[in-house]
């Protein structure tokens, strides 16, 4: 993955929990099928209410998101083991949430899948940014830019090489950590 | 060291472990389902290769609950997906919907969801049934690709819950890196009063540090109060560990464990030799804080996080359209027995929905009798709709045609365990959480009512 992105901000606040970000009738969809993969892509963030959310994650019809960063409040991600949770933002295109705290199987879901970067907010980011602002995240100066204003953000530590090698598989297989070939397309 | 880090040193195989260290932990118990299963399997042949087996097959534990009784074409396909690398794997330990380890799965709509529509292998949800089918030992390490595994902390193991690729590296290879928790220490003393349940008590912790408390934290239950619970309280309150974020939840090991895994290893034919840690009297708290369990009132979380606790009696001003008893933390056995002499004799005023966890719990329903009748008809004729089909059902929403499933915006209140926006089914219904004996007496009333009432 690239180390710096841009694109479009989503602002979430708390407690966003693993239903919210895919609702569980859609774990019909099993994650390494390729199409099922994509589809689950379609549904990211649909189950967040409409009372409270006003702005549609992902269009009605599209495949992929316009927000490729997202913005949350504390324990982004709590809820359910589903690893379709972190997979379902990856597939709709989602590069890095920026949080100011995450559940921990999620943030481990995460890094196992590489699907994206769980970084740590310094501040309280969901409360100034706004969704549909430009921002741009560069992970090697673990910073935030949004309409010339920079925020900084904790480092990644040891899990970033993980993610950017695509997950501990392909991590464990670069540090000779295990010898099997990956079948993967 | 605590319980929790006694656990992962020895399945590390080191003298000493402490929080922060990552280590290697050589997995006991490797547990999936049909929502987790299929994508976990489809990992483990991507990075291990078609012809890969399973670490040891007689360890992985295999049991479809969740979207089994749905006419979802793709639910369908996902437990036949589970049969085949059952086959395949020479797994044992498979609960199987239909007896045929050739057929195929398919739900009978006409038949429908209230009518028994399982074979003589299945087990019902995942948490319940391992530890009834005798795959709860204390000592050991329990991993499975649900939240809710934490509830075998109840047995003296370290459960937790992980994802389809960590899931997809134990099967593999039987090991998984884990960093030691640190562990907050809630002792317990003192007796539940009549009408309060462990339910209550998890309930209450987790108001009081909040949804996040235990965030990475193991949370340790001992002491007095703790001995004092029977073990479908202690496994209530295991259970929802996850709901304050945490780790793993673990108690001690005591006579009861020991009666009730030994029970439970004899009617499965399991595994029953076992080795529990004790406490030491070094070990270190993150937080260490007394709980009276004879203090703690019938308590419910509020709509929209486990964490927003109040009180039975001062939420009667809350309108509830829906009741709902099930799930691994409020379907067993004792969870309908309570519920049931509180209705019993009465009608429920909203609709009112029970889904046993498991075919046993279903079985004790029909044979437990109270003047002749059995508690299941007991529930029956006060007018609650109850399904044959055990399993997760509407705890979690799943597919639209979930028995129970919350389909419209209303106030539910549930025995269940998390109550986020559209946990229940539709996303703008409200979840309050509760004990199976205030669900009851709210079922009677149509708002949230502390049962002490109908006492």
């Amino acid at each position: 993955m690239a180390k710096t992105f841009q694109g479009r901000i989503f602002v979430v606040r708390d407690n966003i929990d693993t239903d919210q970000i895919i609702p569980a009738q859609y774990l019909n969809l099993v994650p390494t099928i390729h199409d099922e993969y994509e589809k689950l892509g379609s549904h990211a963030m649909c189950g967040l209410p409409d009372s409270a959310y006003t702005t549609r994650f992902v269009a009605a019809g599209k495949m992929k998101t316009d927000y490729p960063i997202i913005v949350a409040g504390r324990n982004f991600g709590c809820g359910s083991s589903r690893e379709h949770a972190p997979i379902a933002l990856g597939a709709a295109g989602v590069k890095a949430i920026i949080a100011e705290s995450y559940a921990r199987i999620f943030f481990r879901n995460c890094v196992a899948t590489g699907e994206l970067y769980p970084i740590d907010a310094q501040e309280r980011l969901c409360d100034t940014l706004k969704t549909g602002q430009v921002g741009t995240v560069y992970l090697q100066e673990n910073t935030l830019e949004v309409e010339g204003k920079t925020f900084s953000l904790k480092p990644l530590g040891d899990v970033m090489p993980v993610i950017e090698s695509g997950g501990i598989f392909n991590f464990a297989r670069q540090n000779g950590l295990i010898n099997t070939a990956s079948n993967a397309a | 060291m605590t319980l929790t880090e006694q656990l992962l040193a020895r399945a590390s195989r080191r003298e000493k472990v402490a929080p922060g260290d990552n280590i290697w932990v050589s997995v006991d118990v490797l547990m999936t389902h049909d929502v987790c299963g299929p994508g976990t399997i489809g990992v483990f042949k991507r990075e291990f290769g078609r012809e890969a087996r399973v670490w040891d097959a007689n360890r992985v534990v295999i049991i479809p609950d969740h979207y089994i009784f749905s006419a979802d074409a793709k639910c369908n396909r996902n437990v036949d997906i589970l049969r085949e690398f059952a086959r395949e794997q020479g797994i044992r330990h498979f609960y199987d919907i239909i007896d045929d380890p050739k057929g195929l799965w398919k739900f009978d709509s006409v038949k429908g969801p209230v009518k028994r529509q399982y074979g003589s292998h299945y087990a019902g949800v995942c948490h319940t049934a391992l530890a009834e089918r005798g795959h709860t030992r204390p000592g050991e390490v329990l991993l499975g690709t649900d939240s809710h595994t934490c509830m075998a902390g109840a047995f003296n193991q370290f459960a937790t819950g992980i994802g389809n690729t960590d899931a997809g590296f134990v099967m593999g290879t039987g090991r998984l890196l884990i960093k030691v928790p640190e562990t907050m220490h809630f002792h317990l003393v003192g007796e539940l009063q009549p009408g309060v349940m462990g339910k209550d008590v998890i309930l209450h912790l987790i108001g009081e540090i909040g949804f996040d408390g235990a965030t990475y934290r193991a949370m340790q239950f001992d002491g007095p109060g703790a001995r004092s619970l029977d073990m479908d309280d202690r496994m209530t309150i295991a259970n929802m560990a996850i709901e304050a974020g945490g780790k793993n939840g673990i108690f001690e090991f005591d006579a009861k464990t020991d009666a009730f895994v030994r029970e439970a290893a004899k009617r499965n034919g399991a595994k029953a030799d076992f080795d529990p840690v004790e406490a030491d009297p070094g070990q270190k708290f993150v937080f260490d804080r007394t709980f009276d369990l004879s203090k703690i009132e019938p308590t419910i979380a509020k709509h929209p996080d486990p964490g927003q606790k109040a009180l039975a009696k001062q939420c009667g001003d809350i309108g509830l359209q829906r009741a709902y008893i099930g799930s691994c933390t409020g379907g067993k056995t004792s969870d309908f027995l309570a519920f049931a002499k509180i209705i019993r004799g009465k009608r429920v005023k909203i609709d009112t929905f029970g889904v046993p966890a498991t075919p046993q719990v279903l079985e004790d329903l029909r044979s437990i009798k109270w003047d002749g009748k059995s508690v299941w008809d007991v529930m029956v004729d006060a007018g609650v709709q109850m399904t044959e089909n055990p399993g997760c059902a509407a705890c979690l929403g799943g597919p639209e045609d979930t028995f129970g499933r919350v389909n419209q915006p209303m106030n539910c209140i549930a025995t269940t365990n998390r109550n986020f926006p559209g946990r229940m089914g539709h996303k703008e219904a409200r979840v309050f959480l509760a004990s199976p004996a205030t669900v009851a007496a709210s079922a009677l009333t149509g708002r949230v009512t502390d049962p002490r009432e109908y006492l």
